[in-house]
């Protein structure tokens, strides 16, 4: 068997578990607080600069700086719900909560150009083992690549038991059934919207230091376009849905390295957002997701 | 024969049947009411008379043409209109323009006569706001005419739908609960406005409300709904009268 | 005679006087020269800034609907435009005409891929259509990039790989080279046009709004389900405004490409950054307020370069503006507040009574 294809595929899925993290992020707030967090990438970019500061200017070891930027985009995410999108939640208009999403994603880079320059600064991968290499060296897989898929799975897995399992995830699981049932019957709406916010934004944190130690820079717009192409692998997975996520974040990774591979990279960007296209058109609701009626 | 005609009309949402073999006939100038309990399927037999929803079963026959599962803006031009259980103004539009609005498809102009201004834009434009300023007069509204929908009280919100309506020029007019959050003062007023709509303007009207006075004072013949399905048909006071509809629909 | 027109025909005359007000005292200005050159040379792109928005308040505004590809259709006028201009650049000696003809086909095939665009996007739905929109100006923005087209004694020669690919006779011309996009467009567009373009488009958008098919389009902005009960049909109204929008933001790339002598598609022109750009300008000068968009078009893009110093935070501060206005506008506790503390509010009911 050709050994490049393999190579592809393992980058694809490396690629595709960045992006299936960032899309729990963007398919867990989309299901509960019905909204595009159009910010989301960006808090990705935060997440990678914060890392990217604790190594090389205070000199802490990969793992104590992947917990500060994971904290610190915690507490971001969940300043960004309650600033800008709570006063939202029931305004007239569902695009004013778009705008304000595009906003805060605007605001986000900005601050980021003011304090860390426009220049890419040059990011330390935060896996130090080299990785593996297989079949008498013709197949060698990085320590990222390996450490992202394995992150990636255990995430997943992680977050589908405490959906399914534990009391606040039950709770999510009923706000983004029927908010106002939800509240009738004693569940803290906001608080498990924050939450949700919390989680989805810690997943960024980890999703930035596992993508800029892969690609290795970080820029003030290092978030956009993986934002973006993971609310695409969010679409595809079918919105809402945590497996789907999953599901839609590999195959748009692989969708992805195979197109730049094998037809050609400048168009591999085209090439996703046709796969965003194409779904819509041919199945809204995506591989996993639920058909939802409007009211008359 | 009668204006509509509908026969064994049925939908089904995964699984449940929420209308099964509805059959009704309404004959012209007739006022009739749509009754029952709360879930008893009343406003999606408005959405599949209206094209809102495809019924999987059954017939619709508006004054002798086939309009089964027809398209709403088709089964608009056949000649029904509706107003809504949650009132649907164009509020951000003035009264005027939400009456124009329903004048839509009564008065023609192409896209480029309308953006250079010829003389048939301002000859068509002056006509419909005539006719509409008219229409307005009818409902006691031509004084809020420049006013934004949203801005008038719930009341003449109501009135201002029934308006839009009826200036589609429909054979049949369906109201969804219009009576609905009105007082007993606003409910006789309204009672009045509808036998004077059908009066004025020759109308066939279909209406679903829970108001017992409303029902038994202006509808000529009633419906009853129960979990879908005809319960009871007839004059207002068979209907009533009949056993069956007291202990399913007005209690014990 | 003022007082008996019609409310929004004066408010539209009052626009139309705005812009050709404007117009005047700058070219007073420039003609004194009392503008620096700077300031001169940023004349055109604020004409086209000022048609990007109010041809983008057109879908945002009054159809409704949030579209993240503007710069897209800009991206197609501005492409198909220098295009024909750089053939015809000795074949049609005469500029305004030949610019008139780029500026007609400009439109043209921008107003095409508004339809084809159109028509499956309008099928969606809010955050889905906005992405959706956002998704197609990136793909037309990386198409650009990789295509090339050369010229010799035997017609056109299409690539989409490099110039070798196109495999011309050794005469013959690259025009259009990929990343490095056309260059040597002959710089036809003039403030002056520029301010002329601004005027039809405003009589466009003006006259539609207060039309019936612009009747129709707010009718379904405001409440689809009722707008079809009607009898509106409401994939073709979306459609028109849609294409019409694309249409407008064609001629305003028609005008970018004839601006510069080199035209290259990149993030900045043609990316999603500049289609929230001209997003910003709407949603600063009032979501479906015409007027507005076009003030604030020309202070945002007046306003960074007349105060150098704050470039920096120029960006920054239109961001914290954005949030600012959105909670203001729209949040439900803002308005309560508005409605108790603020008269205007109330205002608007008894002034008709």
């Amino acid at each position: 068997m050709d050994m490049s294809f393999i190579s592809y595929l393992i980058n694809g899925l490396s690629l595709g578990s960045v992006y299936a993290i960032i899309a729990l992020g963007y398919t867990m707030v989309y299901g509960i607080a019905k909204m595009l967090n159009f910010a989301h990438g960006d808090v990705i970019m935060i997440g990678a600069y914060m890392a990217l500061i604790a190594m090389t200017q205070s000199g802490m070891s990969p793992v104590i700086a992947v917990l500060i930027a994971i904290v610190v985009c915690t507490v971001l995410g969940v300043v960004i719900e309650r600033v800008a999108y709570k006063p939202l939640r029931n305004a007239a208009s569902s695009l004013s909560v778009l705008i304000t999403a595009i906003g805060v994603s605007y605001l986000l880079q900005n601050i980021a150009l003011l304090v860390f320059g426009s220049n890419a600064k040059t990011f330390p991968s935060v896996v130090e083992w080299t990785g593996i290499t297989l079949a008498g060296g013709q197949l060698s897989i990085s320590g990222v690549t390996v450490v992202t898929i394995v992150v990636c799975l255990i995430i997943m897995a992680a977050l589908v038991l405490f959906v399914q399992k534990s009391k606040p995830g039950q709770a999510m699981r009923a706000v983004s059934e029927d908010k106002g049932a939800a509240q009738l019957m004693g569940i803290n709406v906001n608080g498990t919207i924050a939450l949700t916010f919390a989680i989805g934004s810690a997943l960024a944190a980890v999703a930035g230091v596992l993508y800029c130690s892969a690609y290795p820079s970080v820029t003030p717009y290092t978030g956009a376009m993986p934002g973006i192409k993971a609310f695409v692998a969010a679409v595809f997975g079918g919105i809402g849905s945590i497996p789907g996520a999953f599901i839609g974040g590999l195959l748009l990774g692989v969708i992805e390295i195979f197109g730049r591979a094998y037809i050609t990279s400048q168009m591999a960007d085209a090439l996703v957002f046709a796969v965003l296209i194409i779904v819509l058109l041919v199945k809204p609701t995506g591989l996993l997701g639920k058909k939802i009626q409007e009211k008359v | 024969m009668a204006l509509l005609e509908v026969k064994n009309l049925g939908i089904s949402f995964g699984g449940l049947r929420a209308v099964n073999a509805f059959d009704i006939s309404i004959e012209r100038e007739e006022l009739y009411g749509l009754i029952g309990p709360n879930g008893a399927g009343k406003t999606t037999v408005f959405n599949l008379l209206t094209g809102v929803y495809k019924p999987d079963s059954g017939k619709v026959l508006l004054d002798g043409k086939d309009i089964t599962g027809k398209k709403t803006i088709d089964i608009s031009k056949a000649g029904i209109a509706r107003t809504f259980q949650n009132i649907r103004l164009f509020k951000q539009l003035s009264v005027l323009d939400n009456v124009k609005a329903g004048l839509h498809n009564k008065h023609h102009y192409s896209t480029v006569e309308g953006i250079l201004r010829l003389p048939k834009y301002r000859k068509i434009e002056r006509e419909m706001d005539e006719q509409a300023m008219e229409l307005l007069k009818v409902f006691d509204l031509d004084g809020m005419a420049h006013v934004a929908a949203a801005n008038l009280p719930y009341g003449q919100q109501r009135r201002l739908e029934i308006a839009r309506a009826l200036a589609t020029e429909p054979k049949l007019l369906l109201l969804d609960e219009p009576a609905a959050g009105m007082n007993p003062n606003e409910t006789g007023e309204l009672m009045d406005m509808i036998r004077f709509v059908r009066e004025q303007f020759h109308m066939t009207i279909l209406l679903i409300e829970h108001d017992m006075k409303l029902v038994s004072g202006i509808c000529e013949k009633l419906t009853v709904l129960n979990f879908g399905e005809v319960l009871c048909q007839g004059t207002t006071s068979d209907v009533l009268n009949d056993p069956q509809v007291i202990t399913a629909y007005l209690g014990e | 005679m003022w007082k008996k027109m019609n409310k929004n025909t004066r408010s539209n005359l009052i626009t139309y006087g705005i812009v050709i007000a404007a117009f005047i005292i700058m070219q007073v200005l420039i003609s004194t020269g009392s503008v620096s050159s700077l300031l001169e040379g940023i004349m055109v792109p604020i004409c086209i800034y000022v048609i990007m928005a109010v041809s983008l308040n057109l879908v945002v505004g009054i159809l409704g609907e949030l579209s993240l590809g503007h710069a897209g259709f800009m991206c197609v006028g501005a492409f198909t435009s220098a295009f024909f201009s750089k053939c015809m650049k000795d074949v049609i000696t005469v500029a305004p005409l030949r610019f008139f003809l780029a500026m007609l086909i400009g439109i043209a095939v921008a107003a095409l891929f508004g339809i084809i665009i159109g028509i499956p996007v309008l099928r969606l739905k809010g955050d889905y259509l906005a992405i959706v929109t956002l998704a197609f100006g990136e793909i037309i923005k990386n198409l650009v990039n990789v295509l090339y087209i050369g010229q010799d004694s035997n017609g056109f020669h299409f690539s989409t790989k490099d110039v070798m690919g196109l495999d011309m006779e050794p005469g013959g011309t690259v025009i259009v080279n990929g990343p490095q996009g056309i260059t040597g467009t002959p710089q036809d567009a003039t403030f002056f046009i520029g301010f002329i373009m601004i005027l039809i488009t405003l009589f466009i958008v003006l006259n539609l709004i207060n039309s019936r098919d612009g009747r129709a389009i707010m009718s379904i902005r405001d409440n689809r389900i009722a707008a079809e009960s009607i009898g509106i049909n409401v994939t073709k109204y979306k459609l028109m405004a849609f294409t019409i929008s694309a249409a407008l933001a064609g001629s305003a790339g028609v005008l970018y490409a004839h601006n510069l002598s080199t035209l290259t598609a990149n993030t900045n022109n043609f990316g999603y950054n500049q289609s929230i750009m001209i997003l910003v300008f709407v949603v600063l000068g009032g979501i479906g307020n015409i007027r507005g968009s076009i003030i604030a078009a020309v202070v945002l893009t007046l306003l960074p370069e007349l105060l150098r110093g704050m470039e920096d935070y120029r960006m920054l501060i239109y961001a914290i503006v954005l949030i600012a206005v959105m909670l203001f506008n729209w949040a439900p506790k803002a308005i309560e507040w508005r409605e108790k503390h603020l008269s205007f509010g109330k205002k608007k009911k008894e002034a008709v009574k």
